[in-house]
């Protein structure tokens, strides 16, 4: 039968972990996630069914906490907020080098700095193209409703274990903090079984196991690295998930992931009305990035609208993916400021008025200044 | 009396642990760290745990111990060592988890992740090693340097008024509820080798009991870091080191030995 309820996204992200038989959650408190820690605090899930919670003294703890219980090969998590996450980048880069599984879940605020509390999406950089030091990747997905928010903890631990890599979880305040209606996941049993590379306890039947990142050896850590991207192909020939709608007959695309694809779904069925010809690509996978669908969905149309809550950055995705075979502009506010339907739609017709016109490779729309908030 | 005539088993009074693994210490002749990293397998093999016991390394002359150790390890970032150990321990608790850490690690970049999990209470063994130096980066301060003490980065010896005092790191953490076990021993005689064994038995031991964080604090020379021999640096820790590192428990909870 199904289990609907009416949750916050944070809310669901918790439920959804305990559902998913996480062994552990190791996090500090930061707004817009806190209720992650609280939602899982309040279920006494130790007790419950032996999920281990424990507030860290930092986000630096906490990621290096996730590093001593995912060593031993169990299901580990964390969550933060943008400066949080910037804190564990360190020990994020030591999870992949060392092939820790993990999942992190980025509930993202307007930056840099302190920035601010509110929604943003800024943190794509940061979560696609590394974020820390080294060649590595986070497979990256973006939740764009309470129900994604749900679905993908299981999800994403499974796709950690595939690869023995850490997964993100990029989502922002809009989707954290806001409520619906969501089918909860049906709660999986604990994990039994142990990894064969798991620092356990050395037993006699088997070698002893050792985890880390470091190869003094130039050569051999070179051989390491190339492992390391074969995986990362594999994720983009195995796992790299988007959707489409309105996308076949589309003249002009709009681009969109998270939050910004759900409002830029409005903005879609409003240019529809107008009979503009929109339709709305939505990277679920943020890496990897669907750079051979974008450029199939892309053949026909006239122009590419990249709309996210920040100053420009998915945008260089969707060029490359595009390989500048059709005009791309962005569109988006930032700094915490959440772009309205009616916004994106002036955009969307714009760009369908200026078809055919070459457009100019910067990155920003500004605004009037009385329409800054 | 022939070599080997005295090779053979009736004379033998020491063997190194079965669980190194042979592959040569990457130490310099003559440091402590050799004699601290064969002690704490002598333990584990006596107590034989090594089925349930993990190590963890972190950044330092103590990054390598799994080439000597055949037991599991996890190589930890720099400082976080206690951090990796609580999420270990968190979701293994009927393990022994051990760090092995240096003044650099634990005392300097490790500080708020050392305190924390002390305060805690994890159930874990912290091995300190103290030489007042960063001996893998070629002997620059650290923390615990003492003053007018000459390293790389201060040539001129420390001097506190702009660089700071030498951090005793140890004594804030016996003040924590969550350890139950702190004390400061050497590796620099036989006697006090005996007695850093001793020392990181009980700190096992209190693993199996359950009883909070045991945390045992090694004063060490670092000849190359310093400048000096290994013989006039074991003099020069003694007249200078102890009188600010005095050796000894600091913290024994009731019904340890």
């Amino acid at each position: 039968m199904k289990e609907l309820r009416l949750m916050k996204g944070n809310e669901a992200i918790a439920e959804a972990a305990i559902r998913a038989g996480a062994d552990a959650y190791f996090g500090y408190p930061i707004t817009p996630q806190s209720e992650i820690l609280e939602y899982l605090a309040e279920q006494n899930t130790e007790e419950a069914g032996g999920m281990i919670v424990l507030q860290a003294e930092s986000e630096v703890a906490a990621i290096n906490m996730v590093y001593g219980a995912a060593s031993a090969g169990r299901r580990v998590m964390t969550s933060s907020s943008s400066p949080g996450i910037s804190l564990m980048t360190e020990g994020i880069s030591y999870l992949a080098g060392a092939e820790l599984p993990c999942l992190i879940v980025n509930v993202a605020r307007g930056g840099p700095g302190l920035g601010t509390i509110q929604p943003s999406q800024a943190d794509y950089f940061q979560s696609t193209k590394g974020g820390g030091h080294g060649d590595y990747r986070l497979l990256t997905l973006a939740p764009y409703s309470v129900q994604e928010m749900a679905d993908f903890v299981a999800l994403g631990f499974d796709l950690a274990f595939k690869y023995r890599n850490p997964v993100l979880i990029l989502s922002d305040g809009v989707i954290g903090q806001m409520m619906e209606k969501v089918e909860l996941p049906p709660a999986l049993p604990r994990r039994q079984t142990g990894e064969p590379w798991a620092t356990t306890g050395k037993t006699p039947d088997r070698e002893r196991n050792i985890i880390t990142s470091l190869n003094l050896d130039a050569l051999k850590h070179e051989r390491h690295n190339l492992r390391l991207q074969e995986k990362y192909r594999q994720m983009e020939a195995e796992d790299t998930r988007y959707t489409t709608n309105l996308c076949h007959d589309a003249e002009y695309l709009m681009v969109a992931y998270g939050a910004s694809a759900r409002i830029g779904g409005k903005a879609v069925e409003m240019a529809r009305e107008k009979g503009v010809k929109a339709g709305l690509f939505r990277p679920v996978t943020l890496f990897p990035f669907p750079s051979k669908a974008l450029y199939d969905a892309a053949k026909n149309v006239k122009g590419i609208l990249s709309v996210e809550m920040s100053a420009g950055q998915m945008i260089e995705d969707v060029r490359l993916a595009t390989e500048c075979s059709v005009p791309v502009r962005h569109f988006g506010r930032y700094g915490g400021v959440v772009h309205a339907p009616g916004e994106i739609l002036e955009a969307l017709l714009q760009l369908a008025a200026d078809s055919g016109q070459p457009t100019a490779c910067r990155k920003g729309t500004p605004l009037p200044a009385d329409q800054a908030q | 009396m022939e070599v080997q005539e005295i090779i053979n088993e009736k004379n033998l009074v020491y063997q190194p642990s079965k669980l190194l693994t042979g592959a040569a210490f990457n130490f310099c002749p003559g440091c402590g760290h050799g004699t601290v990293v064969r002690l704490v397998m002598e333990v584990v093999e006596e107590m034989d745990i090594q089925s349930d016991v993990i190590g963890i390394s972190p950044v330092g002359c103590s990054v390598l111990l799994y080439d000597f150790y055949n037991i599991d390890v996890i190589q930890a970032a720099h400082g976080r060592a206690t951090a990796v150990a609580t999420g270990l321990k968190r979701v293994l608790p009927d393990k022994f988890v051990f760090t092995y850490q240096g003044d650099g690690d634990l005392a300097a970049i490790g500080t708020g992740e050392t305190i924390h999990a002390c305060n805690r209470g994890e159930n874990i063994t912290v091995i300190y090693v103290n030489n007042g130096t960063y001996g893998m980066t070629g002997g620059q301060m650290a923390p615990t340097t003492i003053p007018g003490m000459k390293t790389s980065t201060s040539p001129r010896g420390r001097d506190v008024a702009t660089m700071g005092h030498p951090l005793r790191i140890t004594d804030i953490v016996a003040s924590l509820d969550g350890a139950c076990y702190v004390t400061r021993q050497a590796v620099h005689t036989p006697a006090a080798v005996r007695k850093t064994k001793r020392a990181l038995r009980t700190a096992f031991e209190n693993q199996k009991l359950k009883r909070g964080t045991s945390f045992v604090e090694v004063v060490c020379s670092c000849h190359s870091g310093w400048k000096m021999t290994p013989l006039q640096s074991n003099r020069w820790m003694e007249e200078n080191m102890f009188p600010y590192y005095p050796l000894g428990d600091l913290k024994v909870m009731n019904g340890q030995t």
